[in-house]
């Protein structure tokens, strides 16, 4: 039997590529036809829960497509560049939470990214060897708090103690700045868009850090070594060395980072304000789509209102997509070793 | 031992050194300074309003005595529900990436999503869940929460699946086949088994991540006053309990919700640590 000889050469002591290409499945010669079937079978069943997965998303989009239709047909394109939002005349447009949402995580982005470079350069170049797994995962703890006890430190602990101590003197100086001083007027009660922003970059800062942490650890050590070697100093090759070859894993965490502030819910709901306008001033209170949602939806009553709301969160649900897409692609190129070695 | 002067230059070098390895430093600390912040925080409001009640009584009205137990028995509940229906489709779906899908296309895709939906808002699941279910039965319910959890659960799961079952070595895979066990028997018995600890570490991850979450839970389970086992109708729940009662303008409403928040944080935080310390290492052995 053929069958009988291409199994009796399996088992022998192989070279390692040979060794690599086994561990894709043995197919089942030379049994049953029970055993076949059930491993097909197996095998189909698996498959049906992972395309389960990618099922999930299509049902995403179509079913939130279908009810966000009424609201985007009643204003057209015309939904995403207005901000009048009434719910007693039923006029809806986005403008003002599309608007709260990006403003929020561009302030948290301003914040993260610098604390989260730090902390990963922190934890590779400098931490002593014993402190490295304890802290990086007091790192990820970060991460792991839900988002509801942010918002209730955010709006009973954080928030009365920047707007009584740090909104004031933020105004007095960086308030008089010509141009940017705009950015920092508003009334000082703490709740608005730069207190949430705030909370926002603590909560994304584990993200960021870890993915940046991990990526400088994959940098060839010989490439660090050659550069001390020359006399660099660490923060010299940190710049030089590390952070360029790393480039595309620190811009993919980056990106992970603003996929987590753009949806984050219940912190910036506490804090926001929750009122649908566009003001220069991060002080002013303002609105992000999570938020508007959260706050929202199971008051509205109106279909149309309801719609206008899903609408929303149809948008939100594209641009994280978009934005962790890009994550996602941009960590696997670097894991892959193919980082941009300049 | 004559040292000669630095160069300005190289001065200039060590000092900018010096002053960003400092930030690094200051960072680090920035880090700790709000965990340990919102730590502290919630121990003191938390500690001065736990008591026996809160795990006998239900919900009370404002002005009146009550505690949690609706709530936290809600939670339990969703969240039991949620874990026991994701667990095995995320382990299926995370056995067929790592044994069956590997480059395939299809496998390749389902990686691509499900590492987004791991990130994804989860209020949008929450609306999702809203729009299929909740709007067409015309009311809220324990089931719609699980649902929405168990749909935020499913990414975790498959990717610890699939990231345990790569640390299997190939040679156990080729032992099993080679004394003549079918391929499914192999993945159940052999493999899966080799990565226990690692599929319970997913599961407590996945637990600890749902357990927290509020957003997905407004439109779906809702809220109960009342204490109510029926998984068919509105259901308290700690978070959205947590939520409804913080913003509310009631000190006895306030301190309940800060013994909530404390219970919800020391479960997901000492959750965390059992998956990354004791099961983690159990797995990769």
């Amino acid at each position: 039997m053929p069958t009988d000889a291409a199994q009796a050469t399996l088992p022998s002591p192989m070279p390692l590529e040979r060794a690599r290409a086994t561990r894709d499945p043995v197919p089942p010669v030379r049994r049953g036809a029970a055993a076949r079937w059930q491993d097909a079978a197996f095998e189909r069943l698996t498959q049906g829960f992972a395309l389960l997965v990618l099922a999930t998303l299509v049902a995403i989009l179509v079913a939130l497509g279908i009810s966000a239709w009424p609201a985007l047909a009643a204003f057209g394109p015309g939904f995403f560049f207005d901000s009048t939002w009434n719910p007693v005349t039923n006029i809806f447009g986005g403008l003002a939470p599309i608007y709260g949402t990006l403003v929020t995580s561009l302030i948290a982005l301003a914040i993260g990214v610098p604390v989260s470079f730090g902390i990963a350069l922190f934890l590779t170049e400098m931490s002593p060897v014993a402190l490295k797994r304890p802290l990086g995962t007091a790192v990820e703890l970060l991460a792991a708090i839900p988002s509801i006890i942010y918002g209730m430190w955010g709006l009973f602990v954080f928030a009365p103690l920047f707007g009584d101590h740090v909104q004031p003197i933020l105004t007095a100086t960086l308030g008089n700045l010509p141009g940017v001083g705009a950015l920092f007027q508003g009334p000082p009660n703490g709740i608005g868009v730069m207190t949430a922003g705030i909370i926002l970059s603590v909560m994304i800062i584990p993200f960021i850090a870890s993915v940046m942490r991990d990526v400088f650890e994959i940098v060839p050590p010989v490439l660090k070594e050659s550069a001390y070697g020359l006399g660099a100093t660490t923060w010299e090759v940190v710049w030089n060395v590390v952070l360029p070859y790393t480039r595309v894993g620190v811009i993919g965490g980056i990106m992970l980072g603003l996929g987590r502030a753009l949806g984050e819910t219940m912190a910036v709901t506490f804090v926001i304000g929750n009122a649908y306008r566009i003001k220069a001033g991060l002080f002013e209170p303002g609105n992000s789509i999570a938020s508007a949602l959260a706050n929202e939806f199971n008051e509205a009553s109106d279909p149309i209102h309801r719609s206008s709301l899903i609408a929303l969160g149809l948008v939100l649900f594209l641009l994280t997509f978009v934005v962790l897409a890009l994550s996602r692609v941009l960590i696997a190129r670097i894991a892959k070793g193919e980082g941009t070695k300049t | 031992m004559e040292k000669s002067a630095p160069s300005p230059r190289y001065r200039k070098r060590l000092l900018v050194n010096r002053f960003n390895l400092a930030m690094s430093l200051g960072t680090m600390a920035f880090g700790m300074a709000f965990l340990l912040w919102i730590l502290a925080v919630l121990v003191i409001n938390g500690f001065a309003a736990l008591s026996p009640t809160l795990f006998t009584q239900p919900t009370p009205p404002p002005g009146s005595a009550g505690g949690l137990a609706n709530a936290i028995y809600g939670s339990i509940a969703i969240v039991g529900v949620a874990t026991v229906v994701s667990t095995p489709i995320g382990v299926l779906a995370g056995i067929y990436l790592a044994e069956f899908g590997k480059d395939k296309l299809v496998a390749r895709a389902t990686r691509f999503i499900n590492d987004i939906l791991l990130s994804a808002p989860s209020i949008v699941i929450g609306l999702f869940v809203y729009t299929v279910y909740v709007a067409r039965v015309q009311h809220f319910s324990g089931w719609a929460g699980s649902t929405a959890l168990g749909l935020i659960a499913i990414p975790v799961i498959v990717r610890t699946t699939e990231n345990m079952l790569h640390l299997v070595p190939s040679s156990l895979r080729e032992a099993a086949v080679a004394l003549g066990a079918s391929m499914w028997k192999v993945i159940l018995k052999v493999t899966l088994r080799a990565v226990r600890g690692g599929v319970i570490t997913g599961m407590l991850l996945a637990v600890a991540r749902i357990s927290g979450e509020t957003a997905p839970l407004l439109f779906t389970a809702l809220n109960n006053q009342f204490a109510s086992a029926d998984m068919n109708g509105p259901m308290a729940n700690l978070p959205v309990v947590i939520f409804q009662f913080a913003m509310s303008p009631f000190e006895d409403w306030k301190s309940l919700a800060w013994a909530g928040a404390l219970l919800i944080t020391m479960s997901v935080l000492v959750l965390n640590v059992l998956a990354r310390t004791v099961f983690r290492q159990s797995a990769v052995r």
